[in-house]
């Protein structure tokens, strides 16, 4: 397999091994050309036609599905693959909506990026009719489609098909008038969409966009009436440095503290501290299972996505689903419940919990029925950091700090929940605990971990004093499709079952900043997540001291009265019917 | 490699079947076609069947069985009714005409005014085969056509059918097949002329798990019929020569992907697997031996992309028809990612008699790169349209000229629009060349599927490709950027051009967009479509510069650039053209030449159609 072979790019001979494409040896030599539709986690699809080659002078061809051969002759950059870029870009832009300026993804759109690159000054063609289909849907708390500003290149569509094996989008019409649009030209809402925000991740231009709440978030700050606090995700501090040319993986979370006092928030507490509050309350609720054997396998419940897919879907599984509210959900109430308690003027209605999620999904969560008025805005980490470039905050110079207390320790079991894996090891460390009364010494479920496109389902098994705990972690909805037709069939004997909708985890979640040209960002965040976990003094969410006190001081017992009140939630049967049932 | 033995012996099947047909007596065959039977020939032979034929009450001399066909070719003068036996063709037959023929044959005489008079010299042609459009076509693959009747088994073994599929599986050498076809020389007919041999071997090579053999007649050119014809009218044929592809491969089911749009092939084909699956020629075992083959139709919904090779099998897999990226060869990695071999349905029809008569039987006919003959389906400004079939190194003046006996009402040849939307232009210079698939790709056009659209000087050339543009850009599958965006943009430019509304500097604009979408796009849809405008731009950029610079359509079509005018010497003042025009553009006092107010008219030609004295004119 690693023969090394060359070939020439620009009349410079490289080498490649086992690169499937030519764009990758491009590109893996130092090389670039321009690409719309290629993702490297997704198919190849081939259709954009911008990463257009010469080869040996004679013939244009997308590089992008073209498998390298040894010793041919490559041009990235001939007068005529120019010219046909320059075309095709010339013509994507005559049939956009091109108001750049207020457009949401400007500065971050690889359709202005690339014409600019270009030089595109000059548009021969003129735009042709309004799209009568050109529609925008804002229908729901998280994404927004404006067609007008869609390039066709069917990442979205991939993206959800492949991803998620949903495909709430696909391709409509022909010609010209092909569109991307959900069944039957309807709106997000109106269909089983689950919020993931793949496709926007995916989306080169503003077609897909997240459904910003910064304005309200700006308001909330500036209301002298209301007390504003923050939480933050655990896979927000390994990604947010991104914005601002920091490396991925980069853990900034003392940076990210110090930003939000400075935009104004009045208390800055950590998500992860509610992510051990979660195991202590999932981990006894899997306990308690096992013990009576009911329930089983365990579903967790920490990706809204996940939980509405079930519900839409598959609501004859929702008795597996964890009733523990996700980190998110169980922070929220707690603050607003007990804050009053730790700090003086702070009065329950006057409270406004913002959270700042790498998820899109984490808006619409926030409105659900059964949470509604805990989490009051939710923001993604790009807007996040939207936020703090237009306060002018020099975030990379900003010196650490730390988060509020009594919610802002947090454990290592906690922080790793940020990727595919780590919600079930921090579980079985705990889980561990609560069965035998010993603690574990090595706990580092190394077969749990890994978020690339080969780890997206994982088995392992955890020897708890002779119990053998069956652990499946799955990111992916289309992967967790697998294992629900193996349950149903009878095929699985698995206790526990994490499935994160993202692919890799929260780490690569819809709301992060732009990742989709990289397949290694994720891998790199993960890490920067697993680093931190091992460097903390504390890696078991019930070692969180705060976590203790605050059974001790507010909620009670584990699974208790009040616990249940505030941490535990409902679901709904929300199936609409099976593409079986048309006729 | 030891022969094979075989339960049924398909010669003496043809004996037993030939011996059938012998009773049947004096056979009429009537075209039932889409063609022909929308002019009535349903109905025709059911007035034979009230008159006495099939039913055996006749006496024996006079016994005659009315039989329907399939496309029969000489469309122009359909209902089609030939008695092969008496050699005799009768064209344009209604169904007040059956009598008279009836009772002809019966008589044995001839019913005159029925025979097909050539406009050349003026004469009723006697016998079938000294009609020139008949005479001049060398018939292989659609040797049967309108021969037999295509719902009958019985009919297509005794021409022959399942002789090739019985002489391969005896004998017994995949190997032996591939090679035949390799050195007939064959190539693909449905557009792209890849050599069938080469292809079959490759997916040879992939041999040993599932493979599938797809038969793609979804023929989607406009003017195109050849397939839909050959399903109609022998679907037995093309089964066997999927069998036979099948058996070369090592595959066990195929199938045929048909548009939706062509009913009567597809039941005909549903009919023809069933009844050859009732013999053991197709299905489990065939004819006793380990081969088995089965084929499913699948009705495609009429998208032309979807006669693209990938596009097709998205299709078939139930995806959205959308071409895919070709870099995994579909020999390795097709349908339902298992090798396939796919051929359209003329190349699979002319299987069964290489594999007959041989090789080299083959290979005499046609030119040095393109070997045997070629269905064409000859429409247009062209006095005998029809379905034809010639040797490839027929030459474009004997196929319009000869076989369709020149441009109607004695027009001037203008131009061969060949290949259909992906096809290019061919002009007067290029009579003399013969139609294979190297010479029309040096001249800018292909072969394509085989549509042949005639035009005369009437024929306004800008039009032309406007219309072309349309159809492909309406049929692009809005996958790639140039073809989607670039073919809207061509044909937006086009639609200015004939509206007199272009510029000069629109020329270039179309060169160069269409060099983009023929270089830049993902499939065949898109590499070919800017080919009729790209083809009439060099070899008729004066008709194009005529819309632009002097606003004029020199073949008059283009009705924003016409200017009615009334001839004052012709004009008696009847003041009719000035009450039917709608807009008021027409001036004049009662009894005095009118005159037309080029400000106000809007060119609808209702002037025209009013003036009972022919003054009013288009320039």
């Amino acid at each position: 397999m690693n023969d090394k072979k060359t070939l020439f790019i620009n009349n410079i001979e490289v080498e490649y091994t086992d690169e499937k494409t030519v764009l990758e040896v491009i590109r893996n030599n130092g090389f670039d050309v321009p690409t719309f539709c290629h993702r490297p986690d997704l198919t190849q699809y081939g259709a954009c036609r911008m990463c257009i080659i010469e080869q040996d002078g004679k013939w244009i061809q997308a590089s992008c599905t073209m498998p390298p051969r040894e010793g041919i002759r490559v041009e990235t950059n001939s007068t005529k693959v120019r010219k046909i870029r320059k075309t095709i870009l010339e013509l994507l832009l005559a049939n956009h909506k091109r108001e750049c300026l207020t457009c949401e993804k400007s500065g971050n759109c690889e359709l202005q990026k690339y014409a600019t690159e270009y030089g595109i000054t000059d548009i021969r063609f003129p735009k042709l009719e309004e799209k009568d289909y050109a529609v925008v849907d804002d229908s729901n708390p998280s994404l927004v489609r404006d067609s007008s500003k869609c390039i066709l290149c069917g990442a979205c569509v991939r993206a959800c098909s492949e991803f998620q094996g949903h495909s709430v989008l696909g391709f409509a019409n022909r010609g010209s008038n092909t569109v991307v649009q959900p069944m039957n030209g309807r709106c997000l809402s109106d269909v089983d969409c689950v919020y993931c925000g793949q496709c926007q991740a995916v989306c080169p231009t503003g077609a897909i966009s997240i459904k910003s709440a910064i304005d309200k978030v700006w308001d909330v700050i500036n209301d002298k009436t209301k007390k504003v606090v923050v939480q933050f995700a655990p896979a927000v501090r390994v990604a947010l440095g991104e914005e601002f040319n920091l490396e991925a993986g980069e853990n900034t979370i003392g940076k990210i503290y110090a930003a939000a006092r400075r935009l104004g928030f009045d208390l800055i507490f950590d998500t992860n501290f509610s992510a051990d509050l979660t195991i202590m309350e999932e981990g006894n609720e899997f306990v308690k299972r096992l013990t009576k054997g009911e329930k089983l396998p365990l579903f967790t419940s920490c990706c809204p996505a996940w939980v509405r897919y079930l519900e839409t879907q598959h609501p004859d599984l929702l008795g597996h689903l964890s009733t523990c509210k996700s980190p998110q959900g169980m922070l929220s109430p707690v603050v607003k419940e007990f804050l009053p308690k730790y700090y003086e003027g702070y009065k329950k209605e006057d409270i406004v919990v913002v959270s700042v999620m790498p998820c899109t999904a984490k808006k619409y969560e926030a409105t659900r029925e059964q949470l509604k008025g805990e989490t009051d805005l939710v923001l993604t980490t790009q807007e996040f950091a939207r936020m703090i470039k237009t306060a002018g905050i020099n975030f990379k110079n900003l010196k650490d700090e730390e988060a509020n207390s009594p919610f802002g320790k947090y454990s290592g079991a906690a922080t790793i929940f940020g990727a595919s894996g780590g919600v079930a090891e921090a579980a079985v460390r705990s889980a561990y605990y609560i069965v035998t009364g010993e603690e574990l010494t090595n706990i580092d479920f190394v077969e749990m971990r890994g978020v690339d496109a080969t780890s997206r389902t994982k088995d392992a098994i955890v020897d708890i004093k002779g119990t053998k705990v069956k652990v499946r972690v799955v990111s992916t909805l289309k992967e967790a499709e697998k294992s629900i037709q193996e349950l149903k069939a009878g095929k699985s004997d698995f206790h526990i079952l994490e499935v994160m909708a993202c692919p890799g985890g929260c780490v690569n979640g819809g709301g992060q900043p732009t990742s989709c040209l990289d397949a290694t960002i994720k891998e790199k965040r993960a890490k920067g997540l697993y680093t931190e976990d091992k460097n903390l003094a504390i890696r078991k969410s019930h070692k969180n001291p705060d976590v203790l006190k605050l059974y001790e001081e507010c909620l009670g017992s584990i699974g208790g009265e009040k616990a249940h009140h505030l941490l535990h939630t409902t679901y709904s049967d929300k199936f609409k019917g099976s593409y079986k049932d048309i006729k | 490699m030891e022969k094979v033995k075989l339960n049924i012996d398909i010669k003496k099947e043809q004996e037993k079947a030939l011996e059938m047909m012998k009773q049947q007596g004096e056979r009429i065959l009537v075209c039932t076609s889409t063609g022909c039977s929308a002019n009535g020939s349903l109905e025709i032979i059911e007035k034979f069947k009230e008159l006495g034929a099939n039913v055996g009450t006749l006496t024996k001399e006079v016994k005659m069985t009315a039989v329907p066909t399939g496309c029969i070719g000489f469309c122009a003068e359909g209902v089609l009714v030939v008695i092969p036996d008496k050699h005799l063709t009768y064209v344009r037959v209604k169904l007040t005409d059956v009598e008279e023929i009836f009772e002809s044959l019966k008589n044995d005489t001839i019913v005159e005014r029925l025979l097909y008079v050539d406009p050349a010299i003026k004469q009723s042609i006697k016998k079938s085969e000294d009609i020139n459009f008949y005479a001049k076509q060398t018939r292989t693959a659609l040797a049967n056509c309108g021969h037999i009747d295509p719902e009958s088994i019985d009919e297509a073994v005794a021409v022959g059918a399942y002789q090739a599929l019985a002489k391969v599986i005896e004998e017994n050498d995949q190997e032996a097949v591939i090679k035949e076809v390799e050195d007939s020389g064959l190539r693909g007919r449905g557009g792209g002329g890849f050599a069938t041999g080469r292809k079959w071997r490759s997916v040879y090579k992939h041999r040993g798990g599932k493979s599938y053999v797809i038969c793609n007649g979804d023929e989607g050119d406009p003017g195109a019929f050849m397939d839909r014809s050959l399903m109609e009218a022998d679907p037995h044929k093309l089964l066997e020569g999927m069998a036979i592809a099948a058996y070369a491969v090592g595959s066990d089911e195929g199938y045929i992907y048909v548009r939706a749009e062509y009913p009567l092939a597809i039941k005909r084909l549903r009919l023809a697997i069933k009844a050859a699956e009732e013999r053991n020629l197709l299905g489990k075992n065939i004819m006793g031996s380990d081969f088995s083959f089965h084929i499913h139709i699948k009705e495609g919904a009429g998208a032309f992309v979807c006669g693209e090779s990938s596009a097709l099998i998205a299709s078939i897999e139930g995806e959205r028809g959308m071409p895919r990226p070709k870099n995994i060869h579909m020999a390795e990695c097709g349908l339902f990612k298992r090798p396939t071999l796919l051929n359209n349905v003329e190349t699979f029809a002319n299987v069964p008699l290489i594999i007959l008569k041989g090789a080299k039987w083959f290979s005499a006919m046609g030119t040095e790169g393109s070997k045997g003959t070629k269905t064409f389906a000859l429409t247009g400004e062209v006095n005998n349209t029809g379905l034809i079939e010639v040797p490839m190194n027929t030459t474009l003046r004997q196929i319009v000229f000869d076989l369709g006996g020149g441009i109607r009402n004695g027009k001037k040849f203008k131009a061969v629009q060949i290949g259909g939307p992906s096809g290019g232009c061919l002009t007067e210079e290029h009579l003399d060349m013969p139609m294979d698939y190297d010479q029309l790709t040096k001249v800018g056009a292909m072969v394509g599927s085989g549509g042949l659209v005639v035009m005369n000087e009437d024929t306004c050339i800008v039009e032309v490709a406007r219309f072309f543009m349309n159809f492909t850009q309406h049929e692009s599958c809005g996958k790639c950027t140039p073809c989607r965006e670039g073919t809207k943009q061509m044909l937006s430019i086009l639609e200015r051009i004939v509206k007199g509304q272009g510029k000069m500097e629109d020329l270039d604009l179309l060169q160069e967009l269409g060099e983009v979408i023929k270089t830049g796009s993902l499939c065949g849809l898109g590499k070919s479509a800017p080919n009729p405008v790209l083809s009439t731009l060099k070899y008729f950029k004066d008709e194009y510069i005529a819309h632009i610079k002097d606003k004029k359509c020199p073949a008059g079509v283009c009705s924003a650039l016409k200017s009615f005018e009334i001839q004052e010497d012709l004009c008696k003042g009847c003041t009719k053209c000035a009450r039917n025009c709608p807009v008021g553009a027409i001036e004049g006092t009662i009894k005095e030449p009118h005159k037309i107010n080029q400000e106000k008219c809007i060119k609808c030609g209702a002037c025209i159609s009013n003036c009972p004295f022919k003054a009013i004119v288009t320039k």
